[in-house]
């Protein structure tokens, strides 16, 4: 894998045909790019490369396969998806983060991958439209991050993920050939090769160009906000309303702990003594939302809700949502650190996992905070810990381990939106077996056969498979 | 039933033998992509559900399941499965319905079998009988090898089993008509798209555009209300048409393209022969045509254009692929199916 040409030299023949400025050699200016949003993998990379147009990228990628140099994209991921390769050339595409084209005509735009995703709707709320996808990092995470993991949010049992709302995506191939997958309309002929770009966490490609779709704004939007005395209810009461027919814009779910960390944090007025609190949201047009508002409170009130509130405002709305958007900062003041995970599980296993996730607390020792997107299935238990403390990230590690393999028990996945990265390699060999992990790595070969597209994620190789599996 | 051990054997017995083979079940579309060859492997028999969670909104059946089978069962749960793809006779099954990527009028709108496919179950090239993605809406883990089966004809290898999203399914639709022409109606298609009205159709055919609006019943009276035009009676009948393909101009039509561009894309060549559906992302032309000279015009439009009928079954039926594409392409395609086995030359004369 590591080439052996020295470092300056390669960082020269990058500077043939990228300025000076941007191809970064030194330590410090490196340092910003040592991780991704989950901060406990750390590695320098061996240069930062800032490409500002396709053909930049091309020739980047051109050198980096007769050279063979591992490469990888910059981000703001959550499970170290975006973690440097020590012998690797860093792909820093954040001065590709030009808005190329609205058409309000046709709902769609045209943007590069540095792009940040709030950016677009911002850009398009002029005309009544959105981009759908709004990852709780939307700030600040950019769209072509978003295309890596598949990015969710808090919309998208309604609206749909990144693989829902991409139409066409610019590619440059390890061999520096530029393609286009997908089409300005809604589908193209052959197959799906933009399925498989989207959320391949840049394993397969450089993605320099990204059609996004964009839908028209609701006009309405309330909020109801109901506390329950017990997590089973809470968990029915969300299997009733998906199954009566009503799909909610957006559908949370917190526990205890998370209900009372969000309410100190944000004054949001949550029940503290509830033990599970339901946020669902309803858009459309007003009668639209009128109607369905009525039916999810009855559902509440007949899953025995011990208090149900509708919004009165957008004010009102905005608070109810200001606790849940800030539970994981809120959490955050709990303990030093705090371990995100990013299981699904099918609905109606929800009060079983719950209660196994907590017992599996008792077992380890360390505190749990439940967040969860009720609607799809996807929850975030949040484990505290302190990495001060010798042994406690491995013993948080450990738990998050065993709450993904419970996750597949029940007949989930070990990720919804963050994606593999590093961080669940190993569990990986929980979700499949080896022929399968072999067929994914054959479609990997089959894109990046030098193995020079951010290796080392993804999906584990055959070897370390053996070893895993040895443990 | 066919069972997997059989099919199973059959796949490793074929690439034994270097004999290609040509997946089958309802046989509804033989007329797509190039000429099929090889031995029939028939999924007819593979049939039947695995699981159905409707308070999940999931359902898993086996791949030669028929979608009229399929959609029958999930009205009983009063859902549906949204893209509502063309039955083609009854004819239509699962596997076939996502390995050709069909979706019917409502598909901007609701997504298409692709949008809603969550996982699947494959053998591959070696005869393994593998599993990827799941039950769940949301799930990142390893490549999205079962969307990548939207449309690859079943080149990649034998769906056996898939789990799709499925919806609730609306109450009422009704459907509002009136006369424009061609290029009047895809400004009106593209207009109201742009607002929160529950559209579920929107086509132009015969100097006439319909739209259909669906849910529940004060709210589609509140928004056809808001259209011009009249309302259409017994308009199942138009939509049904139109989704198999049964309306007279497509059973009249000896040469069919299928054109796939931005939806606000200019109409083009109006003299000849269109019907337009998806709001004018997806356009039919009927008529004798060259395919280089369609693929220039699509692609000034903003697209991309298929042969769907007529002309020479050897020829490319498909959009033309870059080289970077087709390296590509054909890199993936040995990575399933490294004997080359599965409906060889139907995609692609190269693949």
């Amino acid at each position: 894998m590591s080439s052996t040409v020295d470092t300056a030299a390669l960082a020269s023949q990058f500077r043939e045909f990228i300025e000076d400025s941007y191809v970064v050699l030194n330590d410090e200016a490196k340092r910003p790019f040592e991780c991704d949003g989950l901060a406990v993998y750390k590695t320098m990379p061996r240069l930062v490369v800032m490409p500002g147009s396709t053909e930049q990228v091309q020739q980047c990628m051109r050198l980096c396969r007769r050279l063979n140099v591992p490469v990888r994209g910059a981000g703001t991921g959550l499970s170290g998806g975006a973690l440097p390769h020590p012998d690797g050339v860093l792909l820093a595409l954040t001065r590709l983060a030009n808005i190329l084209e609205i058409d309000a005509e046709a709902r769609l735009a045209r943007v590069q991958p540095g792009v940040r995703n709030l950016e677009i709707s911002e850009a398009c709320d002029g005309y009544g439209l959105f981009f759908a996808p709004d990852p709780s990092s939307q700030i600040a995470c950019s769209i072509g991050g978003n295309v890596a993991e598949n990015a969710g949010g808090v919309h998208c049992l309604k609206y749909g993920l990144t693989v829902h709302n991409v139409l066409k995506l610019t590619v440059v191939t390890v061999d520096g050939d530029v393609i286009t997958v997908g089409n300005e309309g809604l589908d193209s002929a052959g197959p799906d090769l933009l399925a498989l770009m989207i959320g391949s966490e840049g394993m397969l490609g450089v993605v320099t160009e990204v059609t996004v779709r964009l839908l028209p704004k609701p006009t309405h939007w309330r909020v109801v906000l109901a506390s329950f005395d017990n997590v089973e209810s809470a968990g029915d009461a969300v299997s009733t309303v998906i199954g009566k027919g009503i799909i909610p814009a957006g559908f949370e779910m917190m526990d205890s702990n998370a209900i009372r960390a969000a309410e100190a944090f944000a004054n949001a007025g949550y029940d503290t003594d509830a033990e599970a609190l339901l946020l669902c949201e309803l858009d459309g047009t007003e009668q639209e939302v009128e109607r369905g508002i009525d039916s999810v409170a009855e559902i509440f009130g007949q899953h025995g809700a011990t208090s149900i509130r509708v919004s009165a405002d957008e004010a009102e709305r905005a608070l109810f949502w200001k606790g849940r958007k800030s539970a994981f900062p809120a959490i955050g003041r709990l303990s030093p650190d705090y371990y995100c995970m990013d299981g699904t599980i099918p609905r109606r296993m929800l009060s079983r996992v719950l209660k196994s996730i907590s017992e599996l607390s008792l077992e380890y020792g360390l505190r749990v905070a439940n967040v969860f997107h009720a609607g799809d299935g996807n929850m975030h238990p949040l484990i505290l810990f302190d990495e001060s403390k010798p042994g406690e990230l491995q013993k948080a590690e450990a738990f998050g381990a065993k709450i993904l393999e419970l996750c597949v028990e029940v007949g989930g996945c070990i990720t919804g939106e963050h994606g593999v990265g590093v961080e669940k390699l190993k569990q990986m060999l929980v979700q499949f077996n080896d022929a399968e992990l072999a067929q994914l790595n054959a479609v990997k070969d089959a894109c990046d056969p030098g193995g020079l597209l951010n290796p080392g994620k993804g999906v584990p190789t055959l070897r370390r498979c053996q070893e895993y599996r040895a443990l | 039933m066919t069972t997997l051990p059989e099919l199973q054997q059959q796949v490793l017995e074929a690439v034994e033998y270097a004999e290609p083979l040509c997946i089958v079940a309802g046989n509804s579309k033989q007329h797509l992509g190039r000429d099929p060859v090889g031995r029939v492997i028939d999924l007819r028999d593979h049939a039947g559900v695995v699981d159905y969670e409707p308070s999940e909104l999931v359902i898993t059946v086996r791949a030669g399941t028929r979608i009229t089978d399929l959609q029958a069962l999930l009205a009983e749960q009063e859902q549906t499965l949204a893209c509502d793809p063309p039955l083609f006779d009854g004819r239509a099954t699962v596997g076939g319905t996502l390995a050709c990527c069909q979706s019917g009028p409502a598909r901007p709108w609701v997504g298409s079998i692709r949008d809603q496919v969550l996982g699947v179950r494959l053998i591959n090239g070696k005869g393994e009988h593998l599993r990827f993605g799941g039950q769940v809406m949301k799930n990142v883990a390893g490549y999205d090898l079962p969307r990548l089966q939207a449309g690859a004809m079943g080149v990649f290898g034998l769906l056996t089993e898939v789990s799709l999203r499925v919806l609730p399914k609306p109450r009422v639709s009704i459907t509002v008509t009136r006369s424009l022409d061609a290029e009047e109606a895809i400004r009106a298609m593209n207009a109201i798209g742009k607002t929160a009205a529950p559209l579920s159709g929107a086509a132009w055919h015969a100097g006439k555009l319909y739209l259909r609006l669906s849910g529940e019943r004060p709210v589609v009276e509140a928004a056809a209300d808001n259209l011009q035009g009249e309302r259409l009676a017994d308009d199942g009948a138009f939509w049904e048409a139109l989704r198999d393909q049964t309306l007279p101009w497509f059973l009249a039509a000896k040469n069919l393209w299928r054109f796939s561009l931005r939806t606000s894309s200019p109409h083009a060549l109006p003299q000849e022969d269109w019907l337009l559906d998806w709001g004018g992302a997806q356009r039919w032309l009927s008529g004798d045509h060259d395919h280089d000279e369609l693929q220039q015009l699509a692609s000034d439009l903003r697209g991309e254009v298929t042969r769907i009928r007529g002309g020479d079954r050897e020829a490319e039926r498909l959009p033309t692929v870059s080289h970077g594409k087709r390296t590509l392409l054909t890199h993936i395609k040995q990575a399933f199916d490294p004997a080359g086995v599965f409906n060889p030359g139907r995609l692609y004369s190269w693949m």
